[in-house]
């Protein structure tokens, strides 16, 4: 199966150019990095817009892209849970009650507000798994471009990995968080731009939506389902076994709608980062929600035309054909790949590879970044040089901390990915392992947010525990078909789940039960360390009210949530 | 702090410049066109693509304090 585009020269002109300007892009900032501030947190003078963008854009990875692309090929409709009822609740929920403790708070790392709120050991655990998953996730991303780029463009596989690295080390290096804020912001319109073409001509070959749908309902009884599931969200949800995920409502709605998707957007300081670089209190809260609008159309650019990949598949005259894994299974992350092969002449084809390659190196240079901001302040700044009474020498410490940070997170990303083209499963349990932070986590930061009562010692308990149930969850149960015991079962199987998908939701809802019983019960059980007056700005109950009365209404954040919560609404009807 | 339209405007204009004369090139190329269902897409896109780096390029700090110098 040949999974090699031809490049003309019109299409390296085009890579050329973009990264040209991403360089750019890194040297124009350069001049404005005179502190940490500026270098870690942006300055704080992002418009809520360009943070807004930055936001959604760290999430639309090339390997998400590729993902759910597949998705929309297996899962059909099904997939756009992840994009709305998986995302935009949370993102509404992160922007009208959370990031005012997150911004107005003195902190400027979500570890940092474990530790303002909770106590010190409770941030460096989170500091540490944070740390190690943004350097494991940007090893994996790199690795993972470089296979790209031989299979597709028939690179050369250490090449293609350094030379990615280096320019992701340049901007960061030169504009810091800046830097990659803005380089997601250009990634953000270069994906919209490279892929929309790809998107029109797979929709008309298809016949458009109906002429879709009509081709799909064959195929789909065929599968045994009902005709239209795939092009339905929420019909089959009845049960587990009437459509593609193998989950049902209640799975959905809790697992991705309530555990996974607020563990990620509201705890994951890699996307959280981007807010907290926003210019005002007022623009931070409306980040996640500005990001929140083209989150919820991506599906129709990346999702849909997976699904047409399945009509294509099945009419022979169309000649598409997916690679096939060694087990002789189809790899269905290339379907985004094939269909721009597919599609594309050379020109708009260079701007669609730009794209992917754009979309791999900003998710890098994401996990650089946020990785640079722990390690700096919550590991760097706590144990091993705290900061002293003259401000200015420290910022100016901070600063070359910062940028020798870079250098050495872009090195173990490199190390990383080495290893995941040796240890494939290794990185693949150790991502997985990691990923199960996220859901305790959501639990003692809500808690301590919301629960003026909560304490130190349970938080941490809480965080801690709840991270091993999900380890233990995981160890016990597994997939259905599982032939390796990074999918699961490695301490002994007592559950198997029908999909993978199943499993996951459900060793994050434990994780999260867990943390959130340990820290409830614990805290009641102790004495309260912290008085009302040590939680002004932390907590919910002991801040003031914010006054957006000075804000033009149809710029307060409640009426952007009601707009986009309005929007979910219509397209899950529309969708049903 | 540099206006991130004026790079992102200047970006998209080249690129976009590149594809329209590559796709005013092309014109009548039947078997380039031939897997793009027989459009000239580099047209189409590359003309979409100018335009919204002009439209950016209006809309960055830069140019609009020019032209309001001009006035």
């Amino acid at each position: 199966m040949d999974t090699t585009f031809a490049l003309r020269g019109i299409d390296y002109l085009i890579m050329a150019v973009y990264f040209l300007f991403v360089l750019g892009v890194g040297w124009a900032l350069k001049k404005y990095m005179k502190n940490a501030t500026a270098f870690l947190e942006a300055g704080r003078a992002m418009p809520a817009w360009v943070a807004g963008l930055a936001f959604i854009s760290t999430n639309l990875g090339a390997l998400e892209v590729m993902g759910m692309t597949g998705s929309g090929l297996k899962y059909g409709m099904l997939t756009t849970h992840f994009y709305w009822i998986g995302a935009i609740p949370a993102m509404i929920f992160l922007a009208l009650f959370m990031m005012r403790f997150y911004y107005g708070s003195k902190a400027r790392s979500v570890p940092e507000y474990l530790k303002l709120r909770f106590n010190e050991k409770t941030r460096a655990l989170n500091a540490f798994l944070f740390a190690l998953m943004t350097v494991l996730a940007s090893g994996i991303s790199m690795y993972a471009l470089a296979i790209l780029l031989e299979n597709v463009l028939g690179w050369n596989f250490n090449v293609s990995l350094l030379a990615s690295a280096a320019i992701v080390l340049a901007y960061t290096y030169l504009g810091g968080l800046s830097s990659a804020i803005y380089n997601e912001v250009l990634q953000f319109f270069i994906i919209i731009i490279g892929l929309l073409p790809m998107t029109i001509l797979v929709m008309s070959d298809v016949g458009g939506w109906g002429g879709m749908q009509e081709s799909l309902a064959p195929i789909v009884e065929g599968k045994g389902f009902a005709a239209d599931t795939w092009t339905t969200t929420w019909k089959y949800t009845s049960s587990s076994g009437t459509n593609p995920l193998g989950v049902e409502w209640f799975g959905i709605l809790a697992g991705l709608g309530f555990v996974l998707s607020f563990g990620y957007w509201c705890t994951n300081f890699l996307i959280v980062q981007r807010a907290m670089a926003a210019e005002s209190m007022t623009a931070a809260r409306k980040v996640p929600l500005i990001g929140a609008i083209p989150k919820m159309f991506i599906p129709f650019l990346i999702i849909v035309p997976g699904i047409a990949a399945l009509v294509l598949l099945n009419d022979p005259s169309k000649n598409f054909v997916l690679p096939l894994n060694a087990a002789g299974e189809p790899i269905y992350d290339y379907t985004i790949i094939m269909l721009l092969k597919q599609y594309l002449p050379a020109g708009v084809l260079g701007l669609g590879v730009t794209a992917l390659l754009a979309s791999f190196m900003s998710g890098m240079a994401g996990n650089v970044s946020a990785f640079n901001t722990v390690w700096t302040y919550d590991i760097y700044q706590s144990y091993i040089r705290p900061a002293t009474d003259d401000q200015e020498a420290d910022e100016k410490h901070y600063l070359k901390v910062g940028r020798i940070t870079t250098i050495v997170g872009v090195l173990v990303s490199i190390a990383a990915a080495y290893i995941a083209s040796k240890f494939g499963n290794i990185m693949d349990f150790l991502q997985t392992v990691f990923s199960m932070i996220n859901a305790p986590l959501f639990a003692v930061i809500f808690l301590g947010m919301f629960w003026k009562r909560s304490t130190g010692n349970a938080a941490f308990i809480g965080l801690l525990m709840g991270f091993l149930v999900a380890l233990a969850h995981h160890g016990l149960t597994q997939p259905e078909g599982a032939t390796t015991l990074v999918k699961g079962g490695w301490i002994g199987v007592i559950h198997t789940y029908p999909v993978e998908m199943a499993q996951n939701f459900w060793t994050a809802i434990f994780a999260f039960s867990a943390a959130a019983l340990l820290t409830v019960v614990i805290s009641l059980l102790s004495r309260r360390d912290k008085t009302d007056s040590d939680l002004n700005g932390l907590v919910y109950s002991m801040t003031p009210k914010l006054d957006d009365s000075g804000v033009l209404w149809y710029q307060r954040p409640w009426f952007l949530a009601l707009i986009v919560g309005i929007i979910m609404v219509v397209l899950s009807i529309l969708f049903w | 702090m540099l206006d991130i339209r004026l790079p992102i405007g200047l970006m998209f204009s080249v690129v976009g410049l590149i594809i329209t004369i590559y796709g005013l090139a092309t014109i009548g190329d039947v078997e380039l066109y031939e897997r793009s269902l027989n459009v000239n897409v580099n047209l189409i896109s590359g003309l979409g693509t100018l335009a919204f780096g002009l439209i950016m390029l209006l809309l960055s700090e830069p140019v609009r304090k020019k032209l309001r110098k001009k006035e």
